[in-house]
């Protein structure tokens, strides 16, 4: 952990927005109690789950080094930070980037924080966040200080919350698009971030937008929540809206999703997303998390109940001026472009690396004389000197506008043509230049077995080694198959989106005598366009060191024997599951362990395979009611409380142990499922009829004196306090929400909530 | 007092340098727990241009066989802080780098062909801006430190330094044999 942790709060304050601050301030406060054993370890990894800080594989102290599984001897004076998690065992920074979108400076963040704090390489998931892996957790409240002062969050990046709001990176200079979902992305993400109705799912919650149907544009099909642009002529007026689709998802078990509505209206779109987030939070799966995403909501109850469901939760949603104060820039909120639109010009024959890169990473706009440029990144990572010289690059061609893709890329957008060429040389001197993006050799995989707890096999082990066979036999791929694309899963929960993908390939582990041997089951004829329109056919395991052989083997039967213009997902729905198998059945050999030794081991990675690695994923949280969760909330404002009376002062700290007791209060009212209204007098009155004059709230020995100081603390609310009166108080708060905490225990003993 | 001290020894001959021989090592030094320092897990970026290359990931201190800048060179990159004085935090880390450079020079794996030579050019990197930017300023401060942990460690050879880099980087300081 860095030595600097301590300077970085003083340094940028002023620099990051209050609210922000005041959130890492608590969540820094948060693991400072777990370190003196003032919080349970479940809530302090539901608590870092829901700022993105995940766990990695290894984090329970246990390694198989290839011969034994050993101890790894980290210090023994630590709490955990999770279940079997152990505190100075290294986790994972997840940056959530909504709508992928990126400046500059935050590229440059993205440097300082990579190689401070990481191993020196930022990740682009698949979803259009970042990644860094290999932090320790002291060290993540200065990364969320640095990454606040330049405007992004980590906030609900991971834990049963609503994740990175996701949209096509072409959106806005896109061809096809009928508008520009950007301003529509950001305005739910920022209205969804914290929203109390989308605090208590049993599950994380996943939405995108696309700007249109035909492209694999946002993927609506597998999303909770997938808006589609859309537009209609209502009363003589072209109207904006989305066809809205829910309950898709990948996972063990895909589902794609349903239609909701052909037509939801523009200004419907917030509020109608809150209604299914509260329908969701109320009637999703909370004990079973196999079974807790919304996708199973939605099939169980089918989709005109859920309809139903939401319209009435719609119905009686209080209105919130947030719902469409938004749209009145929308139609302005273009992008600002740095340089005029030029021609492309080359004097003299371009280069063959210029053509050859043009060919795949320029799009050239609607916006005649931009082009949008994708930078191809193996496997998703960049470097810190990259991300710095990728900075420079948009400064000088095209300013901000810079996105994260799901294919583990970026984009700079607003190129004017006539500079492609310098673009092409700026990038290509910091080695960011690979031709081939959205092509075959534009391998997508999520980390598998290097970092996540997991991962089966090693999905970018094998996607390394399918980019460099691929990428020395590019120039003599038929064309056909250089259009297909592979993405690899290092298990079945589908992180690298297999389900899509032409050739999709997830891991899983077989038995050959007393061996494990890494293997990917075999996933083909998934369909990425049409907002992933359909899912592959299982074929069959094959051995992780085999998928080469079978990448050629199923491309090249495609290139032989397909119709005239036959896609391949067409040409594998005509060839059969059944053929395919046939077609792959000699590769599913392993050679015995004396024969060949390789076919143990997993690509990178030397040692004998085995799955004891394997831990409890935290990518579902910790699944923590949410009334446990504000509970602990409040046992951190009375802490809070305390470190005020020592240094802001005797009201701040007077003022905080009256609002622990408040939210306690309310945390027990809505775990009872009382309706009540948001001011501190109703929160008391309500209190009162609910909870003490029914006697719930009520110690065996002490009847209602705790719920006293509460009544005590709200009618001294504002009024002037000794040290002694203020440390009183706290003392009280803190007896008040230990009582909260056995109030709860004794609704549940008597099946009240 | 300044902490994360990296050093980076280069590679006198990169050619034919393999990277899954550099996993199969880094590997086995988990096994035999080879390092003073608690030793995790071993992480291939030979795909990344430049890029960190192979990174021996440990609690506190990860030693890579790195790629930065296009060059090869054992790196060696202390994470957790020392209460020592900032001369031996220096003197530690470049400790820690020499010694991990004679180990690997050593491993068959590599077949003697991964050599750092005797006449060794280092790169020496703060890694943390909250203690220390790349400014002339902060160079000049910690010289000294930086000399005397050279010669704590080389004896009586000579070493120029210079500042390396733009204020947007670390501060990162070249050390060549001889004035």
């Amino acid at each position: 952990m860095k030595a600097s942790n301590g300077l970085w709060r003083e340094r940028l304050l002023g620099a990051m927005p209050a609210e922000l601050a005041q959130e890492i301030d608590v969540f820094e406060n948060e693991l400072a109690m777990r370190k003196r054993g003032k919080l349970d370890e479940a809530l302090v990894a539901e608590t870092r789950l829901r700022r993105g800080v995940y766990g990695q594989r290894y984090d329970n102290g246990q390694r198989h080094d290839g011969r034994a599984t050993r101890q790894l001897a980290y210090p023994e004076d630590k709490p955990t930070k999770g279940p079997q998690t152990l505190w100075d065992a290294p986790g994972m920074q997840r940056i959530k980037i909504p709508f992928g979108g990126l400046t500059a400076r935050q590229l440059e963040t993205l440097a300082e924080l990579a190689e401070e704090y990481s191993d020196g390489i930022a990740h682009v998931t698949t979803r259009q966040d970042v990644q860094l892996h290999f932090v320790h957790i002291e060290d993540t409240p200065s990364i969320m200080r640095r990454l606040a002062a330049v405007g992004i969050t980590t906030r609900e990046a991971c834990g049963n919350t609503v994740r990175n709001v996701t949209a096509c990176p072409v959106a806005g200079v896109c061809r096809t698009q009928i508008f520009d979902v950007t301003p529509y992305a950001h305005a739910l993400a920022y209205f969804l971030l914290g929203h109390p109705d989308a605090q208590a799912f049993g599950r994380k919650f996943k939405i995108s937008f696309s700007g249109c149907c035909e492209e694999a544009c946002g993927l609506a099909h597998m999303h909770d929540f997938g808006a589609i642009a859309v537009e209609r002529d209502l009363d003589g007026k072209r109207k904006r809206g989305f066809e809205l689709w829910v309950g898709g998802g990948l996972g063990a078990v895909p589902q794609p999703a349903r239609l909701f509505t052909e037509f939801l209206p523009e200004e419907e779109l917030l509020p109608v997303a809150q209604a299914i987030a509260r329908v969701f939070a109320r009637l999703g799966e909370k004990k079973n998390r196999n079974t807790a995403r919304m996708k199973f909501l939605v099939a169980k109850l089918g989709i005109d109940e859920f309809r139903r469901l939401v319209a009435e939760e719609r119905a009686r949603l209080p209105f919130d001026k947030r719902w469409t104060e938004y749209l009145e820039h929308v139609e302005r909120a273009g992008e600002p472009r740095l340089k005029p639109p030029s021609l492309l010009q080359i004097n003299g024959a371009a280069s063959g690396e210029f053509t050859r890169w043009a060919a795949t990473n320029v799009y050239p706009q609607r916006q005649r004389g931009y082009s949008t440029v994708t930078v191809t990144l193996p496997l998703g990572d960049i470097t810190a000197d990259q991300l710095r010289a990728l900075a420079e690059v948009a400064r000088r061609f095209i300013k901000d506008t810079i996105r994260t893709t799901v294919e583990q890329n970026m984009v700079l957008r607003w190129v004017s043509d006539g500079d492609l060429p310098q673009v092409h040389a700026a990038l290509q001197a910091a080695g960011l230049a690979t031709p081939g993006a959205g092509t075959i050799l534009d391998v997508a995989a999520c980390p598998g077995t290097d970092t996540c707890k997991l991962g089966i096999a090693s999905s970018r082990g094998l996607a390394a080694e399918l980019r460099t066979r691929l990428a020395t036999r590019a120039f003599e791929l038929d064309e056909a198959v250089e259009s297909l694309r592979i993405k690899i899963s290092g298990c079945f929960n589908s992180c690298g989106q297999h389900h899509v993908a032409d050739l999709g390939f997830y891991g899983v582990s077989r038995k050959k005598g007393d061996y494990a041997v890494p293997h990917f089951q075999v996933v083909l004829g998934g369909q990425w366009r049409e907002n992933a329109a359909s899912y592959g056919l299982a074929v069959g395991a094959v051995p992780s060191k085999r998928v080469p052989e079978v990448v050629d083997r199923i491309t090249g039967r495609y290139v032989n024997e397909r119709a005239r213009g036959e896609s391949f997902q067409a040409f594998i729905a005509r060839i059969g599951k059944a053929e395919c198998r046939r077609t792959l059945e000699d590769l599913m050999e392993v050679p015995p362990h004396d024969a060949d030794p390789s076919f143990y081991s997993d690509w990178g990675d030397p040692r004998e395979f085995t799955i004891g690695d394997l831990a409890t994923g935290e990518c579902a949280g910790v699944v923590v009611p949410a009334v446990e969760f504000q509970l602990a909330a409040c046992e951190r404002e009375v802490f809070e409380a305390q470190l005020k009376l020592e240094k802001a002062g005797i009201e701040a700290a007077a003022a905080q142990a009256h609002e622990s007791m408040l939210h306690g209060a309310a945390a027990l009212l809505r775990h009872k499922g009382v309706a009540f209204g948001g001011s501190p007098d109703e929160i008391v009155r309500t209190f009162r009829a609910e909870l003490v004059e029914t006697r719930l709230f009520w110690d065996p020995f002490r009847g209602g004196a705790l719920s006293n100081y509460f009544f005590k603390a709200h009618e001294n609310a504002g009024a002037v306090h000794t040290e002694e009166a203020a440390h009183q108080l706290i003392e009280e708060a803190q007896l008040f929400i230990e009582a909260c905490h056995a109030c709860y225990v004794g609704m549940a003993a008597v099946g009240v909530g | 007092m300044i902490q994360h001290v990296n050093v980076k020894v280069f590679a006198e001959s990169p050619e034919g340098f393999d990277h899954n021989a550099a996993l199969a090592v880094f590997q086995r030094w988990i096994r035999e727990s080879v390092c003073e320092e608690l030793l995790i897990d071993v992480v291939d970026y030979h795909h990344v241009p430049a890029g960190p290359g192979t990174v021996l990931v440990g609690h506190e201190a990860n030693y890579s066989l790195d790629n930065g800048g296009n060059r090869l060179g054992l790196l060696y990159n202390r994470k957790a802080p020392i209460e020592a004085g900032e001369e031996e935090n220096f003197a530690q880390a470049l400790r820690a780098a020499l010694g991990a450079c004679r180990r690997l020079e050593e491993e068959p794996e590599f077949e003697g062909r991964l050599r750092f030579g005797p006449a060794r050019e280092i790169e020496i990197t703060i890694n943390d801006r909250g203690l220390a930017p790349n400014t002339d300023d902060a160079f000049v401060a910690l010289k000294p430190a930086i000399e005397s942990a050279l010669g704590a460690v080389y004896g009586a050879v000579e070493f120029s330094l210079e500042r390396l880099g733009d204020a947007r980087e670390r501060l990162r300081i070249g050390v060549h044999a001889g004035k």
